[in-house]
């Protein structure tokens, strides 16, 4: 089939522009099984799940058109409302915390120290590793009487938690773990954007008796700028769509203290079987992610506008 | 070195070794917890290193033939979707890449944003008319939804940075576009490959989501059935701690042999998928 495909067009551009002759369409015939299945597993479903969000659609029960009502039910469903509250606040704390240790964790890669390498590769395992396996650690490290974590706290003197145990705690507990896991992939990104700073202002500054903290933040924090800003973006989008420890550690619970919106999404698709419901549910939830990422590129343009502004 | 390079140095490891330590306590943890009686493991204080060490915790797990079961849907779902995707990524990232068509990687950027979940729905109904639910296949073709996207992305930063001119003094010696691509720039391309197929191999691996929806009792994952393993045994940490860490110990290895190429992929593509 790819011969069929790229005889005709070559042979039609090789008299008009001999440079264009390495660029014709020809290279489609290679992209095209894949597109077969992108559009089988990605387009497909997308198209499919809004068609049945505008459906009254429960396993069982014959389909019905009902336009948008799946969406209006949604702007008065106060267990929907809680979870996008605490999946906002999930995303926050686990963008932030990351970012701000992922960070400190490059600066100290970006030296040169013995067994940097294998140290490297132990500090990515968290990211890496099966994210229930961890989950279950973590779930027996939680446990109020017999678990680790209040071992330790009492040894520093910190009273005993009830951990992902208590509503109260729920969400910092797995935000906990959520940092623990993806700081590693911050750190990386950063450490790229650290490898690619050149010498010189640093050299500079220290003829001028710059401190360290003054080196840190009026050289490399401004140029690692652009990398703090993807790892942001990834951490977010990562955030907001965290499933695996929360299922797997709380389920949502205690009550529905840590359903975000994904547990949520689940329960209403895959427990009540409300799939076009569920359906509405991805569709917004899809749409608060692009929201959220717009957001943030909107405000680094703001941020990059003021810098130019301001002369920095 | 003088007593201020010093200080650094010591200052230094002491960073080191607080960044580090979360990783390696808890790891070492949780191979405590794997190899201690119900005795140790239900000890307050707790007990990091036990007199007596459980290896039965390990040889309960791997002789329960379920397990075994699991391990091969395992290897079967992550191998296949694996396979699959390398068999279509690697010429679309090659085509994409010298066709300079950057617009479609919107697609990619679209199946990354894309909550694991909004597929199933769909994808569970087609599954069920199709009569497939029960066997392996939905769970195969549900990984594409990880595989794919991994590979295409990783292929065409890759492709887009090796060099044309093999390629163009390959065509201009009368070589097809297809001979190109398989003789010149896929020996080429094999480091890309390598980290392409590492990549995409841990994360269907390690992916849960899709498990938990389409997964029957004969078809379940490894990570699905260890989470199956949390309400049942509720009580018994050190077996289940053993199971953990056997599902994850293939993806910790090929973290610490292939961190290089890991390390490679995620900072250029930083793809995840789910």
């Amino acid at each position: 089939m790819s011969a069929l495909i790229q005889s005709t067009p070559t042979a039609a551009s090789t008299e008009a522009t001999p440079e264009k002759e390495l660029r014709p369409p020809s290279y489609w015939a290679f992209v095209v099984p894949a597109l077969v299945v992108v559009l089988a597993i990605i387009i497909f479903p997308w198209v499919f799940t809004i068609w049945m969000s505008l459906n009254e659609w429960k396993v069982g029960s014959p389909t019905t058109f009902v336009g948008f009502a799946n969406y209006l039910r949604l702007t008065s469903d106060p267990r929907f409302l809680e979870a996008a509250g605490h999946t906002l606040v999930y995303t926050a704390l686990s963008v932030v915390l990351p970012l701000v240790l992922g960070t400190l964790s490059a600066v100290v890669f970006h030296q040169n120290f013995a067994g940097r390498g294998f140290l490297r590769g132990v500090f990515i395992m968290p990211m890496m590793a099966t994210p229930v396996a961890i989950a279950l650690v973590w779930t027996m490290m939680f446990h109020p009487q017999l678990g680790v974590l209040n071992y330790l706290m009492s040894l520093v003197g910190i009273p005993a938690q009830l951990w992902v145990f208590h509503p109260a705690t729920v969400i910092p507990s797995l935000v906990l773990v959520e940092t623990w896991q993806w700081t590693p992939l911050v750190m990386l990104i950063v450490l790229g954007g650290l490898a690619a700073i050149p010498t010189e202002p640093y050299e500079s500054a220290q003829i001028d008796g710059a401190s360290l903290w003054q080196v840190f933040r009026f050289i490399t924090l401004p140029l690692i700028m652009p990398f703090l800003f993807i790892a942001g973006m990834i951490r977010m989008i990562d955030a907001v769509k965290s499933f695996d420890i929360i299922f797997a550690i709380t389920q949502g619970g205690p009550g529905s203290a840590s359903e975000t919106i994904n547990i949520y999404l689940y329960s209403v698709a895959f427990s009540y079987y409300d799939l076009g419901y569920g359906s509405a549910i991805a569709v917004v939830f899809f749409l608060l992610i692009v929201l959220l990422a717009a957001v943030m590129l909107y405000a680094r343009q703001r941020m990059l506008w003021t810098e130019i502004a301001s002369g920095a | 070195m003088t007593p201020r390079q010093i200080i650094r140095r010591i200052g230094l490891w002491l960073c080191v070794f607080v960044i580090v330590s979360p990783a390696i306590l808890f790891f070492l943890w949780m191979i405590s917890l794997s190899l201690k009686f119900e005795v140790d493991n239900a000890a307050y204080p707790p007990v990091f290193f036990p007199e007596r060490i459980a290896w039965k915790n390990y040889a309960d797990v791997l002789a329960s033939n379920r397990f075994l079961t699991y391990f091969v849907n395992s290897l079967i779902v992550t191998g296949s979707a694996t396979a699959l995707a390398l068999l279509v990524g690697v010429p679309a990232g090659y085509g994409i890449a010298r066709m300079a068509a950057h617009k479609s990687a919107i697609v990619i950027l679209i199946a990354r944003i894309t909550p694991g979940l909004s597929y199933l729905i769909p994808l569970f109904l087609l599954f069920q008319w199709l009569g497939l639910l029960g066997t392996l296949v939905p769970q195969i073709i549900i990984h594409l939804v990880v595989t794919v996207p991994i590979v295409i992305w990783i292929m065409i930063g890759y492709f887009e940075t090796t060099p044309m001119e093999l390629e163009e003094a390959a065509l201009i010696d009368g070589a097809g576009r297809w001979q190109v691509f398989r003789h010149v720039a896929l020996p080429i391309a094999r480091p890309g490959i390598a980290v392409a197929f590492i990549l995409a191999v841990i994360f269907s691996w390690n992916n849960f989501v899709f498990g938990i929806v389409l997964a029957g009792r004969e078809t379940r994952t490894l990570p699905v059935a260890v989470y199956n393993m949390i309400s049942f045994d509720q009580l018994s940490w050190g077996p289940l701690a053993a199971a953990a860490l056997i599902v994850t110990l293939p993806v910790l290895l090929l973290t610490v042999l292939a961190q290089r190429q890991i390390v490679a992929g995620l900072t250029a593509g930083a793809v995840k998928g789910g």
